[in-house]
């Protein structure tokens, strides 16, 4: 009973406070000077990578190669 | 050498399902032995013939989609057989005749329901999150699925969890709890595959080229962790023998109940929402070809969700013997949930801002539409119910399964199926689905069967929260509960109606994505063809 106590007054005391104070943090987070920027291009990412980028699995071919390659291979 | 450890490691598993099988003391067990056997057997006989054979090395140039094809046709498949049951157990209820007399005890409601439940949601549900998270991640990180067969491991692992399940119902296996009715070495089995899936997907994150983690994936991965963590806990259970499926459930009580229950709201918290929504900010960014209305309000949605919907199950036990101040907790922030979960929608929907005349041309960009629009009227709805009051008359009614389904065929059906119709012809190289008409037919026969299914099923509940209460003027109850059943009978009716509309859109689905795999000219661009 001793631990449920001492868990009950830490949940409902500095873990709350912690929680919301986090909460709190990640819309400011969000709003924070230059984030306009990030979030455009983090916000365009699904229209990148259609195919895979080139990087060194694909060496000795040409990168809008990939995505046959990957059809016949039936992977 | 592996494949010797592995065929070694058959052999094993092969000789305990045989003792299993013999030994078990329960049909249920002695028929997932069998299965376990077969399937063993197969594999030993699959990976002997290709032993110390020369086989080509797998190709690790494009991304992996072998693995997302077979989830497509998984869940296309996994759908039709969920709705199929849906139905049935429908028209049970209004013809209890339809439990058939020879068929007993297997074909029973009460065994066929969860059948039904977890076809839909984790068949059918799962293997379209799992192959969409697949798709999405490698698409969103410019990597490919890491782990090798192991993205193919969580494939087939996953089916035999469901056939593993879904035979436990019908033969009597269950723990008795709500949508985690599958019994201990089931759930021991699903630990193993979500373990599997994590590493895969987090690999393939880590892996990634591009510097931001995009926003579905922090809803992907939410899901795929507190699923895990919500899994573990409310299936703690000790098995009364190895050679049996019978268990005991190491919590009890009020403690049991609450476990369950915040098992239960928080799996449609993060499978059928935070998952889902996931599916949402890929599939309808892209159907719309234009970025997600406001990044910074998906940062928020995803943080706020994450943070409220955790504390909101206790409202699923008002007027029990949980604590008061548990159920007013549970209240409270299942109201403060609306707020974020409009907000998500409204960012979904406005990603159509400046392509609304898509609405018109393109019916796949309209069942994400209405499947947004079904996603803000349960959360909506959601809420409402939970608060105490109103909990008193919905409680124990139709009108929560009229709820669930209005988000589940509404919300999580439309969603799924348009990714579906999204990814089939990506997948397998053709330039668009076989016929748009047919999506068009889908649309409407879907549409109208969820609202005949939702209406019927608020006047039924509400009726039937008004005669329990009903009392006359010296204080005793008017109605029995038979006169609820037979007072529901049209709207029983009604609701199968409306399954059957919704399953017959599903079959002609399926049909046109059997007609875009199998027919059709294949596009000579890759399969993916870079957005303009």
């Amino acid at each position: 009973m001793e631990t449920y106590s001492f868990l009950r007054e830490l949940a409902d005391s500095w873990v709350l406070l912690a929680l919301t104070a986090f909460f709190i943090g990640t819309i400011f987070w969000a709003f924070r000077p230059g984030s306009r920027a990030t979030h455009q291009d983090t916000s365009n990412i699904p229209f990148r990578n259609d195919t895979l980028p080139c990087g060194k699995e694909c060496e000795g071919r040409s990168c809008g190669e990939t995505g046959k390659f990957d059809l016949e291979a039936g992977q | 050498m592996l494949n010797y450890v592995k065929l070694v490691a058959l052999g094993l598993v092969f000789l305990f399902a045989a003792l299993a099988a013999d030994w078990g003391r329960d049909l249920a067990y002695q028929v997932h032995a069998l299965i376990i056997m077969a399937v063993s057997g197969g594999m030993f006989v699959w990976i002997l013939r290709r032993t110390d054979e020369r086989t080509s090395m797998p190709d690790a140039s494009g991304y992996m989609d072998g693995v997302i094809r077979a989830g497509v046709i998984a869940t296309g498949f996994w759908g039709v057989v969920g709705f199929l049951v849906g139905v049935v157990i429908a028209f049970q209820l209004a013809f209890p005749a339809l439990n058939i007399d020879w068929a007993q005890p297997f074909a029973n409601f009460g065994r066929l329901r969860p059948l039904h439940t977890s076809a839909v949601i984790f068949a059918f549900g799962g293997n379209a999150l799992i192959m969409s998270s697949f798709y999405i991640v490698q698409r969103t990180c410019g990597a490919r699925l890491w782990g090798g067969n192991l993205a193919w491991f969580v494939f087939w692992g996953y089916q035999l969890f469901i056939v593993l399940a879904a035979t436990g119902y019908v033969l009597g296996a269950t723990q008795s709890k709500e949508y985690a009715e599958p019994e201990w070495y089931v759930d021991i089995w699903l630990t193993i595959v979500w373990v599997a899936f994590l590493a895969v997907y987090l690999g393939t994150i880590f892996m990634r080229r591009e510097r931001h983690i995009y926003v579905a994936n922090w809803f992907l991965l939410s899901f795929i962790i507190t699923v895990a963590m919500l899994h573990i806990v409310n299936n703690l259970s000790i098995p009364v023998s190895i050679w049996g499926s019978k268990s005991v459930q190491v919590f009890s009580g009020v403690q049991d109940a609450m476990t369950q229950w915040w098992y239960g709201h928080n799996a449609v918290g993060f499978f059928l929402t935070a998952g889902f929504l996931g599916m949402m900010y890929y599939f309808v960014p892209k159907q719309a070809g234009r970025p997600v209305y406001s990044y910074k309000l998906s940062i928020i949605h995803f943080w706020a969700l994450i943070f409220l919907y955790i504390w909101a199950g206790p409202h699923h036990l008002h007027y029990t013997a949980l604590p008061d101040w548990a159920s007013t907790l549970g209240m409270v922030f299942s109201i403060i949930l609306w707020m974020p979960s409009w907000g998500g929608m409204i960012n979904g929907l406005m990603t159509l801002q400046g392509a609304w005349d898509k609405l018109r041309t393109d019916p796949i960009i309209r069942m994400m539409v209405v499947s947004l629009a079904f996603y803000g009227m349960s959360t909506f709805e959601g809420p409402m119910m939970s608060i105490r009051a109103v909990n008193s008359l919905s409680h124990y009614t139709d009108w929560t399964i009229g709820h669930v389904h209005s988000g589940a065929l509404g919300w999580n059906g439309m969603i799924t199926f348009g990714a579906l119709y999204f990814l089939t012809p990506k997948l397998w190289g053709r330039a668009q689905m076989y016929s748009m008409s047919a999506i068009n037919w889908h649309f409407w026969l879907a549409t109208i069967g969820i609202v005949l299914y939702a209406a019927s099923m608020w006047v039924t509940g509400i009726m039937e929260g008004l005669m329990w209460r009903e009392v006359d003027d010296q204080g005793f109850l008017v109605n029995s509960f038979a006169d609820t059943v037979s007072a529901k009978f049209p709207m029983y009716v009604v609701r199968g109606l409306g399954g059957v509309l919704y399953l017959s859109g599903a079959l002609i689905m399926v049909w046109n994505m059997w007609m875009t795999i199998r027919g059709g000219s294949k596009v000579s661009a890759p399969v993916g063809v870079p957005a303009e």
